[in-house]
């Protein structure tokens, strides 16, 4: 069986559906209530408390820290102040990304990291040579994400300390929540205005209590792994084994990927000569990625015209899928949709699609597989720019 | 000229402001003109009482034609639909029958009152999709005259008769009956249980003069059924921001297609000359010239007010003035303290985030029509109720809730006294209903606003409140809608158009009457 997060005993009672996921080994639920359409709303229009202690954590510290982090990711960490947090990939010697997640600056010389799977050994083995201490931290940090417009009013009512007004996104600061201090971060994985925070796991359920108790007349809903599927699309955040196979995983080349590829550019610093996969990445950076990741828009009346062929109105409105599906242009294909959902909130059938760099014009027109009573149909679709989904809120 | 347009649409609910995004989408300057201060209409939100949005009229939304949401990326301006998930109906003896989205546990719910009701519910509501799906065609075609010999004419007649036939046999035979029947026989051709016979039967009166007994109910239930969201057929949601939320992203999307939008602004009258449409008069005077103008007001107010009935065919102005009109509901609105505790749900629990319809039974219902028949309102109504600050919390301060009850039978003209004198009576009666099955709503309500369709008619302008524009009957739809051979939205004035409920496809918020219109009026635009 999988291991209870610290706040199983509340979460397990609240599972009505009794629906769970194995996430990195814990109990994840998976829905609260039968259906999931009222915890996604959660997320986007009131407030939504969201287990996600299963991450994986480490803290690294000691002087080298700096030195130790910014040699494996391929941010510049030293642009990271004090209380800030910054996103970054990390990539083997070849410059292909073995996992990503967040990096917060906790002090001068120390980081708190999460991500997907384990990294201990890789971390470790990076700072050989260097004073500076990695740790996992996973089971002695829970973790609650509150995400939604209503997040930060909730947060204002129960966290003294901290200033919370003026936190920024990407940013951390420490408070109080009667009596039990925290780490806040301004992060999360909804694309949407949202914090995380960061408690001893002994005061996770009084944590947990407080916020549902308080948080009430704002609409606070405890939400599962389903809801959360089909936000991270709309917020074009990538996932690891479903977007993208961490390369100390994949079994060829071809399965690898590199930060580019990945729609994650942006994070790679070539600034700095020392990180692990600065050459490949300066070559791929000259010479231009096979891949590129982009957000294909499915257009409705196309699927409407598909589906009409026997008979019957889109069915696609549900659950995000994380089976791929092939995209083409002219019958050939082109690349696939990884992660692909209806969109509740924009009312679009919208995915996250990797394509060969020379087709993914923002724009352009292209075909998607889909199934239509067991035959397979295409459906015309568009490349756009990721995220689908940006509110204000989510930085102001 | 410097305020010329080339389309003016009157009235800024949510069928003119349809209307006036897709005119604008397509190249026309367009100018719409609101009597009120705030847009929607009857899709209206507004804080009544300080810190409480009220969704004062219209308050679900299932109806609304999702190709609108689509041509005119209403998401893009703010358009969220969310979803209620249930329907409670309470029992006066403290029990309850709960249906949500769990198909099991409803199966197994409905078992407790009549086992052979929980097998065929899911039955009829396979029926009920073809039945959807049936009428989704009609709901986007323009209603051919089935008297003329014009080819466009009998074209769309042809089709429409390929539709129907197309169906199958036993299709064929369903519609129908829902076309003919009353709700409450034609429920009783699958249920035998009372509390979902009743709860059902409800959405065949709601917004008509029609009791659940009455022939022609079975249809209003079938415009109930309609609706699809996120292509389910028959879901209900509820606008964030109530349903002047839907209004404003409609409105917003009209503007950004270059649309005008002007509040506070009186239509008077239509300028006529030389048989055509050229503008418009305000109340205070001024003269806004326009190559077309459409009305999205009721009939009547389309064409016995704005124009000069002398201006129009004798037989269109008889047909309009006996055009049935008469409101039949009205909407209480409260601000509420604290969460209702139903005697048969006391805890806080889903309930509260559906729809809670107080009908438990066909006869409670027929008994309330009773009344209503002769000119009273019900003594014990039959009423809709929503919580839509448990849907959105941001419709009352945190902890504090809106609670919105439709309310059915409510004649426009009583027997005995006036509206204005009576608003309060009929406010208390409603509270007295709802203290049945709610014993702490009187410690709880902070504010009550009661409209009557008197209220209605004076607040919006919907002649005598009728909600739909003008009865769902059976003579007053599809190519009857507003009259004979003028069901597709042009009227005998050149250039002038009516887009509003009175014309086919009918009442509720649909957007449908003003996208189709926009259609009729481009197609004429381009010649």
């Amino acid at each position: 069986m999988p291991f209870p997060s610290p706040f199983h005993p509340r979460t397990d009672a609240l599972c009505e559906s009794q629906e769970w996921r194995n996430w990195a080994g814990y109990l994840a639920a998976a829905t609260y209530v039968p259906s999931h359409e009222r915890e996604y709303y959660a997320i986007r229009n009131a407030a939504a408390m969201i287990d996600v202690s299963p991450l994986f954590k480490y803290e690294v510290s000691g002087p080298d820290a700096l030195r130790l982090v910014n040699r494996v990711m391929t941010r510049d960490i030293a642009r990271c102040a004090v209380g800030q947090v910054m996103y970054s990939p990390w990539c083997d010697d070849r410059g292909k990304v073995i996992d990503d997640g967040t990096i917060a600056r906790l002090g001068e010389n120390r980081f708190r990291i999460t991500a997907a799977e384990p990294n201990l050994a890789w971390f470790q083995d990076c700072g050989v040579g260097l004073n500076a201490q990695v740790r996992d931290v996973s089971e002695e940090v829970a973790t609650l994400a509150l995400q939604g417009p209503n997040a930060r009013r909730i947060l204002l009512k129960v966290v003294n300390g901290g200033d919370l007004e003026g936190l920024r996104y990407y940013r951390l600061s420490q408070g109080n929540l009667g009596g039990i201090p925290l780490t806040i971060s301004r992060t999360g994985y909804t694309g949407d205005l949202g914090y995380e925070l960061w408690i001893d796991p002994q005061f996770a359920l009084k944590v947990w209590d407080k916020l549902l108790e308080e948080g009430e007349g704002f609409g606070i809903t405890p939400v599962g792994m389903v809801a959360l599927d089909i936000v991270r699309i709309e917020a074009g955040l990538v996932m690891l084994q479903v977007d993208y196979i961490s390369a100390r995983k994949a079994l060829i080349d071809e399965q690898k990927s590199s930060p580019f590829e990945l729609g994650l550019g942006w994070t790679v610093d070539l600034g700095k000569k020392y990180s692990i996969g600065w050459k490949a990445l300066l070559d791929e950076k000259r010479q231009g990625s096979h891949w590129k990741l982009v957000g294909v828009e499915v257009d409705w009346t196309s699927l409407e015209r598909e589906f009409g062929w026997v008979n019957l109105v889109p069915q696609v409105v549900g659950r995000a899928s994380r089976s791929a599906v092939p995209v083409y242009r002219n019958d050939w294909q082109i690349g696939h949709v990884s992660s692909h959902t209806f969109s509740p909130i924009l009312k679009k059938y919208i995915g996250i699609a990797t394509i060969e760099s020379r087709y993914a014009e923002f724009g352009s027109p292209v075909e998607v597989e889909i199934t239509v009573e067991y035959a397979r149909r295409k459906a015309r679709a568009t490349i756009v720019k990721l995220p689908f989904f940006d509110p204000p809120r989510k930085r102001a | 000229m410097v305020n010329k347009y080339d389309a003016i649409v009157i009235g800024g609910g949510h069928n003119g402001l349809v209307n006036a995004a897709y005119l604008a989408r397509a190249g026309l300057k367009v100018l719409v003109l609101e009597r009120r201060s705030v847009l929607g209409g009857a899709s209206v939100t507004e804080e009544v009482f300080p810190g409480f949005k009220f969704s004062v009229f219209s308050y679900v939304v299932s109806l609304f034609r999702p190709e609108i949401v689509r041509d005119l990326n209403l998401p893009a301006h703010g358009l969220t639909i969310l979803p209620l998930e249930s329907t409670l109906t309470p029992l006066p003896n403290g029990d309850r029958l709960y249906r949500n989205g769990d198909h099991y546990r409803t199966m197994r719910e409905i078992a407790r009152f009549s086992p052979r009701d929980a097998d065929i519910y899911e039955d009829y509501s396979h029926a009920m999709y073809f039945m959807a799906k049936a009428v989704k065609y009609i709901l986007g075609i323009v209603p051919p005259n089935p008297s003329s010999l014009h080819p466009e004419d009998m074209n769309s007649l042809y089709r429409l008769a390929k539709h129907f036939l197309g169906l199958g046999e036993e299709q064929l035979f369903t519609l129908t009956r829902l076309m003919t029947m009353s709700s409450a026989d034609f429920l009783e051709r699958w249920f035998e249980s009372e509390p979902l016979k009743g709860t059902m039967s409800a959405s065949g009166i709601i917004g008509t003069f029609l009791g659940p007994r009455s022939p022609g109910s079975a249809y209003v239930l079938l415009h109930h059924y309609m609706g699809e969201i996120d292509g389910v057929f028959r879901s209900w949601g509820f606008s964030k921001g109530g349903t002047g939320g839907l209004s404003q992203s409609i409105a917003q999307a009209a503007q950004s297609f270059g649309a005008e939008i002007r509040t506070n602004a009186t239509v008077a009258q239509v300028i006529v000359r030389h048989a055509k449409a050229a503008g418009i008069v305000l109340e205070n005077g001024d003269e806004i010239f326009a190559d077309k103008v459409i009305s999205s007001l009721d009939p009547k107010q389309t064409f016995l007010n704005l124009l000069d009935p002398n201006q129009l065919p004798d037989d269109l102005v008889t047909a309009i003035r006996k055009f049935n009109t008469q409101g039949s509901s009205g909407k209480v609105n409260l601000a509420l303290d604290a969460l209702p505790q139903f005697a048969c749900w006391p805890r806080p629990g889903p309930h509260l985030r559906g729809a809670i319809s107080i009908s438990p039974s066909v006869d409670y219902i027929e008994r309330a029509f009773d009344q209503a028949k002769y000119g009273d309102f019900s003594h014990r109504p039959y009423i809709d109720i929503v919580i839509p600050s448990m849907i959105d919390p941001d419709m009352a301060p945190p902890g504090k809730h809106v609670l919105s009850c439709f309310v059915q039978y409510a004649p426009y003209h009583l027997q005995e006294g006036d509206w204005e004198s009576r608003r309060e009576e009929f406010g208390e009666a409603v509270v007295d209903t709802l203290a049945e099955y709610i014993p702490n709503i009187r410690d709880i309500i902070l504010y009550r606003q009661v409209l009557s369709p008197w209220d209605i008619e004076q607040t919006v302008g919907l002649t005598e409140g009728n909600i739909f524009q003008g009865e769902l009957s059976l003579w007053q739809l599809f190519f009857l809608r507003p009259a004979a051979g003028y069901a597709r939205f042009r009227t005998p004035i050149r250039d002038y158009y009516q887009c509003g409920s009175g014309t086919h496809p009918g009442g509720g918020i649909t957007g449908a009457p003003g996208r189709l219109a926009a259609l009729e009026i481009l197609k004429d635009w381009k010649q």
